[in-house]
């Protein structure tokens, strides 16, 4: 058993003259191809790890949903689906800025990064914001679950102007089960909530780097791959939208 | 059971006496036993098959005996050997397996029902003939008996160790085992579920006694009413009988003979009525709406124990006309319908 | 250097070595250059010192458990003290050494090396996984001096979200930070053993310990996640009470069960898996040879990991579920019973035309070899659907997993730590003594444990404070010897810590081994290669290594 290979520690050598080093090439590593792609990958391996996390809470979600459509269905009414409808815009077009925040800086130009980077986090607090509202208005109408949750109207529905129930009335043990969906809500949209915050604390990060000009000089991988991590973070939203938002929810048929 | 049956009686004998194995008490018991005899029988002969083979070539090809190594790459053969072979013990432990946990989990039709609650830290024996036990539980030879078990509390597992019988007991729902008594005498109950402070001592006898022992026994500790008696004084007291009257133009349905009957649901399927549907009817009843009737039936969910739905279940699978019904309609003491549940929720 | 007939053992002329002078310890002084370190090998040295500490404060708890099961009645502490003293028994030797034994200690050390590169992918994010260790580790310490926690390291709902006022959040605070650090050393191993394997070394010529993490590492990053969202809604459900587990309220205390043991099925083979890594690399060194089927070994490895995803419903065969499920979930744990099968076998017939030498890591895979297959098979015992109704939740299971976890993992983890060791630290262990040691062990494991597979069928249920009288004899035995087995682990301790200062200086390759690992001096350099190597030979090619012997200059430290 022979080693008959050639040496290539000189063909290594000779690459290297040509070859420039970035000064963010860390240096367990042989090239810098090698650990962009360890990067990428280790970034992807990371957002596996969050699908399994998110995964249990959907699990649940399924489990009560198909116990209790009915209570689901008149807690999911109650939400507001013009502000969870703006929310997916506007996360949408923050996923959007930031995938041409990619483009700027695989092709260097610094102030573009910068204004993309800015823009992404801009309408990422404004997701936050409408949030905000969203809540408060829950916390108002006693749908926070806990001790101050209020089931009666779910078994007397508000009237509108007409007299008419604005939803069917629910049985009070199924009523009750509106405490699981609004549970639900809050776990799933905090939890994501708080993966937006620790986002927006990155981009902040990364806008200074930016603005020191760190990621035009050829060395993309932090932009690349917090780029994949904002749009995990937007599926995520994709799918708790509907999921939440929209069940059994008919807009055509009145 | 394929062996001798002398044998087998020595084999247990001996084990028992020596205290490394434990009594069978019950029907099931032996053919448990024989399942775990084959086990241990696979165990061993894999552990001495794997060390004779690890001695056998230590010894033989020890340094001294064989300077240099020979490098073998595998061989498909054996690997398909020791793959096909233990796999195919498995599958055999796994088919007796399912059959004897099928076997232990469907209890047979005739089968005598007790209750079982559940909570910390002790077992409540509930008797159909109204008797009441605390941590013991008295049961014939010769006749099987059904348990139908809940916990109050957290979950709770019953386990008899020398009838070779255990079951999770589950707050929320109900769950059943069977088995059948061989032999007189007096035997371990342990709850196996971890529950708190006083795991340790959730323990009891179950009393085992010849079919006229026990029904001296039944008659000696009855305390007054059985629990369907009790059931039908919870069902008037209640008000359910205000809306289940039995009356044509009734709010409720009819409830005579509804047990063991297949009920069409509002929402279109049918289920078979069990003791677990009516106990969840009773607390949950939105999603058991029989076909025709409005869903209007208030919860009950936190306003009856569970042995109060023990003893309303018991009635109800008892009750085959309802004649005592509109009787009790007329002279219960309480002419209002139990109050609907109120909009806040108590913390 | 004399010929020995009975071991390989070839260390350098003790007159004139030393210890190479520049080496990853050596590197760099103060405290600081270890707290701040990104160096591979530096942290596995961190994870040695913690989990070593962790260790003995789960074995000190056990030891109590058995001295208050010496007598039927429940007379040396309190019902409530004594249910703390198994949860955090549990806890912390699940969470805080099992987990991260093997992957953070010889994982983290070796991985890098035995592949050829310089570090693992991300060494910062090594450290950050020491410092989330560490982090669960003080927080479960700090939970335990609050006062304990009392739920069993199972965390079994609704009793931990209703009926218990013990620190429980603190201690699920504390496992889901130890969690993170495990995900994040899984992450690495995965992306250092797909992209940074050294020029030539393709998968198939990685060492099977590599295999062995790769397989863990799988099983790490996708199941942990899962135990991390249970706990925290168990944490949710103790301080905002809003049902997810409560039947009163709709919820479903089965729900937990399943997200729980959905991580805690697989997190078992976490634990066995990178053991088994080590007892390859030992089989082999020791008999001379390659490992018999290296690719049925290889691919039992990736086997076990898919298959370990679905069986978890096995331990709720009682719980209430659907007959029909756990049948399936019955035959699925027959299936991954098959793989490690295949590896005990493929171990035993490594030995066949060998050169078998008994040093003490092989006496440690020995002592693995038998004690994991008694732990393996009564596995099935607890997957054969009817036999699980009569054995579960007794001492049959503590002992099956007693039997696999001590008589297996940390066997196997022992096993590495003295086969590693002349190449972690330069000096080399005293034989003699380690060989009682291990002797020891294995006299007092079964001692402890045997008795209790008797105790599981008679009907002894576990986590119980007393017991009828008639079990006594046999907890007795048990007691005896837990104390026995407390001896043989705080042994390797002290002659370990001897052997630092006093210890035979090891060369580069005491055992004569192939593997990246010995063809570098010991301790390593922090670079580990000065160039990067080409893999030009198959694992384990003892004919390219007796070659490779006959040509080279001995080189000097």
């Amino acid at each position: 058993m022979d080693s008959a290979t050639v040496n290539p520690q000189a063909e290594h050598d000779s690459a290297k003259h040509h070859h420039v080093s970035l000064p963010q090439h860390r240096h367990h590593f042989e090239t810098e191809e090698q650990q962009r792609e360890a990067g990428s990958f280790g970034m992807w391996l990371f957002l596996l790890t969050e699908i399994m996390f998110f995964g249990g809470m959907f699990f649940a979600y399924l489990l009560y949903r198909n116990w209790y459509y009915d209570a689901f269905v008149a807690a999911s009414n109650t939400l507001n689906v013009k502000m969870g409808a703006a929310n997916t815009a506007i996360l949408i077009t923050s996923g959007f800025f930031m995938a041409l925040g990619v483009w700027a800086a695989e092709v260097r130009k610094k102030n573009l990064l910068v204004l993309f980077l800015i823009l992404t986090t801009v309408f990422g607090c404004a997701f936050l914001g409408v949030k905000y509202f969203e809540y408060k208005e829950k916390f108002e109408l006693h749908h926070v679950p806990g001790n101050s949750f209020d089931v009666s109207q779910f078994i007397n529905p508000p009237l509108n102007a007409q007299g008419n129930a604005t939803r069917p009335p629910l049985p009070p043990d199924m009523a009750q089960k509106t405490q699981l969906f609004f549970f639900l809500y809050f776990a799933m949209t905090g939890m994501h909530a708080l993966h937006m915050i620790i986002g927006i604390v990155l981009l902040f990060w990364l806008m200074g780097r930016a603005q020191r000009g760190e990621f035009t000089e050829g060395y993309v991988a932090p932009i690349e791959n917090f780029g994949l991590y904002w749009h995990f973070v937007d599926i995520v939203w994709i799918f708790l939208f509907p999921l939440l938002y929209l069940i059994n929810l008919h807009p055509l048929a009145h | 059971m394929g062996i001798s049956p002398v044998l087998w009686q020595f084999l247990v004998k001996w084990l028992n006496a020596s205290a490394l194995f434990p009594r069978e008490a019950s029907t099931i018991a032996p053919y448990m036993d024989a399942l775990y005899f084959f086990l241990l029988g696979m165990t061993v002969t894999g552990v001495i098959l794997v060390g004779a083979i690890v001695t056998t070539f230590s010894l033989r090809y020890r340094k001294s005996k064989s300077p240099v190594a020979t490098q073998i790459e595998g061989s498909t053969l054996l690997e398909a050997t020791w793959t096909i072979i233990p796999l195919g013990i498995f599958l055999v432990a796994f088919v007796w397996g399912a059959l004897l946990y099928f076997r232990i989990y469907t209890p047979p039709i005739n089968s005598m029902n007790i209750y079982i609650v559940g909570k910390q830290w002790m077992w409540k024996a509930e008797h159909p003939g109204g008797q009441h036990e605390i941590n013991a539980l008295h049961v014939p030879t010769g006749q099987p008996i059904q348990l139908t078990m809940i916990s109050q509390d957290v979950f709770h597992s019953f386990s008899i160790p020398e009838f070779r019988i255990k079951r999770e007991v589950i707050p929320g729902r109900y769950s059943t085992v069977w088995f059948q008594a061989t032999t007189p005498g007096e035997y371990h109950l342990f709850c196996t579920q971890y529950c708190g402070t006083n795991h340790s001592v959730m323990i009891g006898t179950i009393t085992v006694l010849s079919p006229s022992d026990y029904k001296k026994w039944t008659e000696e500790s009855t305390s007054g009413m059985s629990l369907a008696q009790n059931g039908e004084r919870l069902f008037a007291s209640m008000g359910c009988n205000a809306c289940h009257s039995g009356n044509a133009a009734a709010r409720g349905p009819n409830l005579a003979a509804v047990y063991g009957s297949k009920l069409q649901l509002t929402n279109g399927s049918s289920v078979l009525v069990n003791e677990a549907y009516l106990r969840d009817a009773i607390l949950n009843p939105s999603q058991h709406v029989t076909a025709g009737y409005a869903p209007i039936m208030p919860t009950y969910q936190g306003q009856i124990s569970e042995d109060g739905l023990i003893d309303i279940v018991e009635y109800l699978k008892t009750l085959n006309t309802n004649y005592r019904v509109q009787q009790t309609l007329t002279t219960s003491q309480s002419d209002q319908a139990a109050p609907p549940a109120s909009g806040v929720v108590k913390p | 250097m004399k010929e020995h007939d009975n071991s390989i053992l070839r260390l350098p002329d003790q007159a004139t070595a030393q210890v190479p002078k520049k080496n990853f310890i050596t590197a760099e002084d103060g405290l600081m250059s270890w707290l701040l370190t990104g160096d591979h090998k530096r942290i596995a040295m961190l994870y040695l010192f913690s989990i070593t500490f962790f260790f003995f404060i789960g074995g000190a708890f056990a030891g109590l458990i058995r001295l208050e099961l010496l007598t039927p009645m429940p007379d040396l502490v309190a019902s409530d003290t004594y249910n703390k003293l198994f949860t955090m028994h549990g806890v912390i030797m699940v969470f805080l050494f099992l987990v991260p034994s093997v992957p953070a200690t010889l994982g983290n050390f070796l991985i890098p090396i035995m592949l050829g590169a310089r570090d693992l992918a991300f060494p910062k994010i090594n450290l950050l996984s020491w410092y989330l260790y560490i982090i669960g580790g003080t927080l479960t310490l700090t939970a335990l001096v609050l006062g304990g926690v009392d739920t069993g390291w199972t965390f079994t709902t609704p009793l931990s979200t209703h009926y218990l006022n013990t620190h429980v959040v603190t201690t699920a605070t504390a496992i889901f930070i130890a969690g993170f650090s495990s995900i994040f050393t899984g992450l690495n191993f995965i992306v250092t053993i797909h992209r940074m394997r050294c020029p030539g070394m393709t998968w198939f010529r990685m060492p099977l310990f590599v295999w062995a993490h790769y397989a863990a590492s799988i099983l790490m990053v996708l199941g942990t996640p899962v135990l991390a969202i249970a706990i925290v809604l168990v944490a949710l459900e103790r301080t905002i009470g809003i049902g997810v587990f409560d039947p009163t309220k709709g919820g479903d205390p089965l729900l937990f069960q399943h997200l729980f043991w959905f991580y805690s099925h697989p997190a078992v083979y976490i634990m066995i898996l990178p053991g088994m890594g080590v007892i390859s690399e030992v089989i082999s060194t020791f008999s001379r040879k390659r490992v018999f089927g290296y690719t049925a070994v290889a691919f039992s490895s990736v086997a076990i990991a898919l298959f370990g995803f679905f069986v978890w419903e096995h331990h709720m065969f009682i719980m209430g579920v659907s007959n029909y499920s756990a049948l399936v979930f019955s035959l699925l744990t027959m299936l991954v019973a098959v793989p490690s099968a295949i590896k005990i076998f493929n171990w035993a017939f490594t030995l066949q035309k060998g050169s078998i030498t008994f040093e003490t890591p092989m006496l440690y895979a020995f002592g693995f070899m038998g004690l994991f297959t008694i732990g393996g098979l009564t596995g099935v015992f607890l997957g054969s659907l009817g036999m699980d109704i009569q054995l579960t939740e007794t001492y049959f299971i503590v002992a099956h997993f007693h039997f696999v976890m001590v008589g297996g993992m940390l066997m196997a983890f022992l096993s590495g730590v003295h086969f590693w060791w002349p190449k972690m630290t330069g000096r080399m262990y005293p034989e003699a003594l380690s060989k009682l040691a291990a002797v020891v062990t294995f006299i007092g494991f079964n001692l402890t444990f045997l008795p209790q597979f008797i105790l599981g069928y008679l009907g002894m249920p576990r986590r119980y404070h007393s017991y009828p009288p008639e079990f006594q004899i046999l907890n007795v035995m048990s007691t005896a010897g837990a104390t026995v087995l407390g001896i043989g682990y705080l042994m390797p301790v002290i002659y370990l810590a001897w052997s630092l200062k006093y210890g035979a200086v090891a060369g580069d390759n005491p055992w004569q081994a192939t593997g990246l690992e010995w063809q570098i001096q010991s301790p390593p350099l922090t670079e580990n290669f000065t160039e990067i190597p080409i893999m030009d030979h198959e694992a384990y090619d003892y004919e390219w290594l007796e070659h490779k012997t006959a040509h080279e200059v001995t080189t000097v430290g």
